[in-house]
């Protein structure tokens, strides 16, 4: 029989407004096996916790019940209280009567019973708990950083100088990200290459950094501490470790009409290429799609004039088995297709172009050297029309935009807007927008000046419809503020573009186990105190996977998602969680009902001998729980037939006890 | 194969060639209309006043109607076309119009169960534009057409299931299965003035003439159009640039079109 001390908690007047606290001890006191029944103010300040544990001395007490708040804010709290008075931290259980009780009811006598409930139940389940003991596990130092863009790079950059091995694998063939691609950046506007391609060398000739470009990670198994990874290396057909980037195959090639993916197919490049003149690594790559030598076995002029003897058309997709303790997300985003948003006419005129299209255009290193040239014909434009919340913010078209705000679109629409009119004064600017939000520093003097010093014209509204006729762009536009409908001919218009997650992240997701939300941005473990951490042990977030970021913020998230990296690596031996499923052979028949319904790949099937009462020995398939990856969900428990799934800590009887204690 | 088919007042009386040409066009490629009796007007411009029952009742009795012969209803103005299937939808998805409009049928409640289906979606989805071009008897090569789709035939996007509203293809899809070349122009989807052409003559002009414009601008020779209010704004218009219903076309390439009957 369990010594069971109860101490219900006040919460100030959390819990006390709406629960009779005193009435709540006075009646589980008289429950079968409670000693000892209290109330204080604050159970979880120092004095509440100094209380429980000279209880359990004086009491003797073998199993505690806190009433308190939700287990998730003070349940550890607890546990470590009783670990501290000696007891194992399992023997403890908490009555939830703040967030399920006082917080719902506004009626004192309501409340007070059903707390009075709540603790009895509680009660009921002490009595059969019994004490757990963790395992441990080992962790592997190294990191693995899917995504090598300035989130994926800043977060590798911070745990390698933290001592530590990491991998980063990123698909294209060069790191740098879409940072890589932008021009200025706000609201200081520095150049991205200059601030970006110095962090890019760093990240390259770090020695506790690998670099898997032109790779893809194909499979993920295992758990925290010990992620087993296939990462596909896709054949480049050249050999990295010859390459000099010399950059001979790129000016012989002659297949030079491929649309440039790096300018955004403004302009062309060749079979063989190399994305950009500061790429890392700085190799070329042959598209296969493209090249003649692959396709039809023509050619080979790369291989005669590459005097490194790189080229190696032979070259097949290469397989890395690699262990990792910790993965970090960093796919990052893309802007959506404006199929669906044709009423600015983006498909019928090459004049009409996306933000980050722009941004190439802009850039001194992009398909007009960073003239302002109109893409259809090359003539100077006069008149500018940028459109802000191009599928951002769709309540009303969900099914074509997102309902999310893309956040960096008035940034970098205030930026374009003033380059443009300081470069250019001779050009009229028109920004078409629902709000302009600029929160952030120095973001509003930023935007302020766009209006003020740059005269930008800025206008509340929404374009509704451009009309490409006669080498004009007829835009119809509403100004909201002077209740007007205008009618602007324009020669350009730039559509900010709503932003959404990397096509990757979705089987990215599936294959860590880890939960994305309706708009496939990974899901942090908790939106306000844990941020870079998805709910899946051992994945962390860092920047635009998680939710539309600058580059401020991503290098803040990226540095955050690092050191808890760091902290994990530090570790040497990984404490599980107890409360894990564990099956009863003598009652399984091996049916697979658990497998099927586990969503962590945790249990496996064995074949075992077993002494019947006829004494022959008989052969039987049974499940087998891996505690290690179980993450004690209890899925595997409702879906047995047989009842031989059980969960440690939440074990059948227990939560019947509890049923019975609120039924009776 | 056979379908209900609703062709409405006003290819009764304006729009005689959109009605000929549709029927011609299906018997050449197989399929048989039926039209059913004693039909109504499908409510016409009341398809704004969503909570009128009274004029949405004779919409629901062919829904009914098409729901018991267990075939698509099928109809060809964008305006017909527009209000039943609105109808439809209300009665799948508002359980308190359905309710009220329910109370006036009598016994057997209608809930949305007949499907429904533009003309052209007829030809893409069921017929087939794969099909259709195998019996085009008369190609129509080298002829530059701006499908002209108007406010009403894809909107609202998310009740007519047809086609992107902004991005449309089905028009222009029909077209090439045709042989002839689909003429892209920004104004294809903007409104003809509609019925403003009553009220404000000048603004319907307006908005006719902006249509014209930029079809002729692209380079096209010929506007097709499934809407007979569209046809007639814009052949008010227009002096030079032919504007036809799109089942002329059809019947054209099909080799039945012949001079309608009166």
């Amino acid at each position: 029989m369990q010594r069971i001390g109860v101490f219900v908690c006040w919460c100030g007047s959390n819990i006390a407004g709406t629960v009779d606290v005193k009435a709540v001890a006075e009646a589980l006191s008289h429950e079968p096996g409670v000693v000892f029944s209290t109330d204080y103010q604050y159970m979880c300040s120092q004095a509440g916790q100094d209380m429980i544990k000279a209880s359990v001395a004086e009491h003797h007490l073998t199993g505690i019940v806190v009433c308190s708040c939700s287990p998730r804010m003070h349940e550890a709290t607890f546990r470590k209280t009783a670990t501290a008075a000696g007891l194992n931290p399992y023997m403890v259980e908490i009555a939830n009567i703040r967030e399920q009780c006082s917080w719902v009811h506004k009626d004192m006598p309501i409340g007070t019973e059903k707390a009075i409930i709540l603790g009895k139940a509680a009660v009921a389940k002490v009595h059969l708990n019994a004490p757990l003991t963790p395992g441990e596990s080992p962790v592997t130092k190294r990191a693995l950083v899917i995504g090598g863009g300035i989130a994926g790079i800043q977060t590798a950059l911070d745990i390698a100088d933290a001592g530590f091995k990491v991998d980063i694998v990123e698909k294209k063939p060069t790191i740098g990200g879409k940072m890589a691609q932008l021009d200025k950046t706000f609201p200081t506007l520095d150049c991205a290459a200059c601030i970006l391609t110095p962090k890019m060398v760093d990240v390259a000739q770090h020695e506790n950094v690998r670099i898997f470009s032109y790779s893809e990670v194909s499979e993920v198994k295992g758990f925290v501490g010990n992620f087993d990874v296939t990462i596909k290396k896709h054949a480049r057909f050249v050999k990295e470790d010859l390459c000099t980037g010399c950059g001979a195959c790129v000016d012989k090639c002659p297949m030079k009409k491929v649309p440039n993916e790096f300018n955004l197919g403004m302009d062309n490049r060749p079979a063989i290429y190399i994305p950009f003149a500061q790429a890392v690594p700085k190799v070329a790559t042959i598209d296969p799609a493209h090249c003649n030598m692959l396709k039809n076995g023509k050619c080979g002029l790369c291989a005669r004039v590459c005097t490194a003897g790189a080229i190696d058309y032979t070259q097949q997709d290469e397989y890395v088995q690699e262990k990792y303790g910790a993965i970090v997300v960093a796919t990052g985003f893309n802007p959506i297709s404006m199929d669906k948003f044709d009423e600015f006419a983006y498909n019928q005129s090459k004049d009409v172009i996306t933000s980050l299209e722009f941004e190439r255009l802009t850039n001194a290193a992009g398909p007009t050297a960073g003239k302002l040239l109109r893409p259809s014909d090359g003539a100077h434009p006069h008149t500018l029309v940028f459109v802000q919340c191009v599928g951002s913010r769709c309540t009303a078209c969900a099914e074509k935009g997102k309902e999310y705000c893309s956040k960096i679109c008035c940034m970098y629409t205030a930026k374009h807007a003033m380059l443009v009119r300081d470069k250019y004064p001779d050009v009229d600017v028109y920004v078409f927008y629902i709000d302009v939000r600029t929160p952030g520093k120095n973001f509003d003097e930023f935007y302020r000046r766009a209006v003020e010093e740059y005269g930008v014209k800025y206008i509340k509204g929404t374009v509704g419809k451009v009309v490409p006729e006669n080498g004009v762009l007829k835009v119809q536009a509403s100004d909201l503020l002077n209740n007007k409908q205008l009618h602007i001919d324009a020669d350009m218009v730039v559509l900010a573009a709503a932003i959404e997650p990397d096509r990757s992240a979705r089987p990215l997701a599936t294959m860590l186990t880890a939960s994305m939300d309706t708009n496939d941005f990974f899901t942090e473990a908790h939106p306000k105190l844990r941020p870079v951490e998805s709910p899946t042990a051992g994945v962390f977030l860092s920047g635009a996977c998680q939710g539309p970021k600058d580059i401020p913020e991503t290098v803040s998230q990226a540095g955050a998602a690092a050191s808890k990296v760091i902290g994990l690596l530090a570790k040497d031996k990984l404490m599980g969680n107890p409360c894990v499923a564990s099956s009863n052979e003598a009652m399984c028949n091996g049916c697979s009902s658990c497998a099927n319904v586990c969503p962590y790949g945790a249990i496996t099937y064995e074949d075992k001998e077993f002494r019947m009462p006829d004494r022959t020995v008989a052969l039987r398939r049974v499940a087998k729980v891996n505690p290690a990856v179980c993450q004690g969900c209890g899925c595997c428990t409702v879906a047995c037939p047989s009842g031989a799934m059980d969960l440690n800590g939440f074990k059948n009887d227990q939560i019947l006890a509890e049923v019975d204690a609120i039924c009776k | 194969m056979n379908v209900r088919y609703f062709p409405g007042c006003t290819l009764k009386t304006k729009a005689k060639d959109l009605d000929a040409y549709a029927r011609r066009s299906a018997e050449a490629l197989g399929v048989t209309l039926d039209e059913p009796k004693d039909w109504q007007c499908c409510g016409g411009m009341f398809t704004s006043a969503n909570d009128e029952v009274a004029t949405k009742l004779s919409s629901v009795r062919l829904l009914k109607d098409a729901a018991a012969s267990e075939q698509p209803l099928v109809t060809v103005c964008s305006a017909c076309h527009n209000v039943v299937k609105q109808t439809n939808h209300a009665m799948q998805t508002d359980a308190a119009f359905a309710d009220r409009v329910n109370r006036y049928l009598g016994d057997d409640a209608y809930h949305g169960e007949a499907t429904v289906y533009h003309y052209l979606e007829l030809l893409r989805d069921v017929v087939g534009y794969g099909a259709i071009k195998e019996k085009v008897v008369n190609p129509l090569k080298g002829k530059k057409i701006a499908c002209y789709y108007g406010c009403l035939l894809l909107r609202p996007g998310s009740v007519m299931r047809m086609d992107d509203p902004e991005n449309p293809s089905i028009m222009e899809d029909l077209v090439r299965a045709l042989g002839a070349e689909p003429v892209i122009f920004a104004n294809r989807n903007e409104c003809c003035g509609g019925y403003m052409t009553m009220e404000s003559p000048a603004l319907a002009q307006k908005k006719s003439e902006a249509v014209i414009r930029n079809a002729k601008a692209n380079g096209a020779d010929l506007i097709i159009t499934a809407c007979p209010l569209c046809r007639y704004n814009l052949n008010k218009q227009s002096d030079d640039l032919p504007i036809v219903y799109f089942t002329e076309l059809l019947a054209e390439a099909l080799g039945v079109k012949e001079e309608p009957h009166e």
